[in-house]
């Protein structure tokens, strides 16, 4: 879909963020022009992908009932030795598995979660302990409040949760005859998550139920870093099968068949 | 009395099957609410939404037929019927929330008169509780089924007049399905509409926390 006048034009922003982002090229098997041009997002390992998230950072992870986790980017995460991030992911790991990694090495100090989970052991340590702190959000809240940061909407009111644990101070107000407590965006740093394809220019397509949160998270995060099964060319993706448009990507790296998980 | 036979959990989750309307788009929570999927009458058809992004969730797999990558709710290997679709979870609850499903069945530990619902802690348990989808189904759910046993394991009342337990929601359950009886909730309060077969509607009240309403007789409960 891109002619020859963009593809230079293209050609020149990438030379330009190439300068200064020092990319990684991927050295994949995709057409070499199209590497030049597009190719800035790929990286050629997880590690290099995460290198730069610093200490502290507010991180996405995607993945539902274990489907759809970045787990090739959390260990590359983990074994750096980051710490002290918050984790915004819908649970708490899963013993050693997903999350739980980062949970085992001590490496999280908040938590925004909307179902822990009955298996995330070192969580519930730590929580026990007061060492991770947890804000529990319901889950559909949890979507819509990273959707909200990703759609520049300052909040919205909503009927979920009024009269529970979760309302409290928070503003309340009646619309439409309804009591609505106002919930707030939740923006990150960085979003980790899976996706089965990317082209080179970051399109993505997802397998089945593993979609779940990483098309949002995608969206809401100010850098995206996807780990996927398989790279493609640009155009070998059919434009209406795209589900994760390129430009919510910014990192792209091959998991599958590597060194992690 | 407390010697009687109840519904086994299959039996609750038999008869909350009958309350799906053909057609209908169907959320299944946690626990008993799980279990109705196998016992759906053989002419009704219904559409299971999944909150991890799937419409039209079939059985569950059986050995050798798991994908990994296609799960429900509970985390357990699912299929699909024809015409079933995918989706991200923001559309999942956009569902759940916005009122596009028919029906929502969920577990619960207590249900108030006014139709409150509890079902994510238990007060004093280790932990800090889990929510899950729970609160967004109860919020937007046009029906909204509670499946639970009528008492505790002590022989408390879980139907009661206030919730001591912590709230998922207000005023959102429509009708509860338990071992003794389908008790509706409507802006009087709650009524009676049938009991466990061999119960009485006093014996049913004794173990009620809040007062029940009949229409002068409560049928047996019918599975078919």
């Amino acid at each position: 879909m891109v002619d020859d006048a963009s593809r230079m034009v293209l050609a020149r922003i990438s030379g330009e963020l190439a300068d200064c982002r020092t990319p990684r090229p991927h050295t994949g098997t995709a057409s070499g022009t199209i590497r030049e041009t597009m190719g800035h997002k790929v990286y050629s390992s997880l590690d290099l992908a995460v290198e730069d998230i610093p200490d502290g950072a507010r991180i996405m992870f995607g993945g539902f009932g274990g489907a759809g986790f970045p787990n090739n980017l959390i260990q590359a995460l983990s074994q750096r030795g980051i710490k002290d991030i918050t984790a915004i992911s819908n649970n708490c790991g899963t013993k050693d598995g997903e999350l739980g990694v980062m949970f085992k090495h001590h490496q999280v100090r908040h938590v925004i979660a909307s179902f822990p989970g009955p298996n995330s052991n070192y969580f519930q340590e730590q929580f026990a302990a007061r060492e991770v702190t947890l804000e529990l959000v319901p889950q559909g809240i949890l979507c819509e409040r990273m959707r909200a940061a990703a759609a520049g909407l300052q909040g919205f009111y909503t009927t979920v949760g009024v009269g529970t644990e979760v309302a409290k101070g928070k503003e309340e107000r009646v619309i439409g005859g309804k009591r609505c407590i106002l919930e707030m965006p939740i923006h990150a740093d960085y979003a980790l998550i899976k996706a089965e394809k990317s082209d080179e220019l970051g399109n993505l397509t997802y397998r089945l139920a593993a979609r779940n949160f990483n098309p949002i998270m995608a969206m809401a995060a100010a850098t995206t870093i996807v780990e996927v099964d398989e790279i493609v060319p640009i155009g070998a993706i059919p434009p209406e099968h795209v589900v994760t448009p390129a430009i919510f990507v910014h990192r792209i790296v091959q998991a599958k068949g590597v060194r992690y998980a | 009395m407390p010697d009687k036979p109840r519904l086994t959990r299959e039996q609750i989750a038999q008869r909350a099957a009958l309350e799906l309307p053909d057609g209908a788009y169907v959320n299944l929570g946690f626990g008993i609410p799980n279990l109705i999927a196998a016992h759906l009458p053989k002419n009704v058809e219904v559409y299971f939404h999944s909150e991890n992004g799937i419409l039209g969730m079939g059985r569950r797999a059986i050995p050798g037929e798991e994908d990994l990558d296609l799960v429900d709710a509970m985390k357990v290997p699912v299929t699909l019927i024809p015409g079933a679709s995918f989706f991200h979870q923001a559309d999942a609850h956009l569902m759940t929330r916005g009122g596009h499903l028919d029906v929502a069945v969920l577990g619960g530990f207590q249900v108030s008169e006014k139709g409150d619902l509890a079902n994510w802690k238990i007060p004093g348990a280790k932990g800090p509780g889990a929510i899950g989808g729970a609160m967004d189904i109860a919020a937007g759910a046009k029906k909204l089924i509670v499946c639970m046993e009528h008492t505790t394991k002590e022989g408390a009342p879980k139907i009661v007049r206030e919730c001591t337990y912590p709230l998922t929601g207000l005023a959102c359950v429509d009708t509860v399905i338990t071992d003794l009886a389908v008790i509706d909730v409507n802006h009087a309060g709650l009524m009676l509409r049938e009991v466990a077969p061999g119960w009485s509607i006093e014996e049913v009240q004794k173990l009620t926390g809040a007062p029940l309403m009949t229409l002068g007789r409560a049928p047996e409960i019918k599975f078919d």
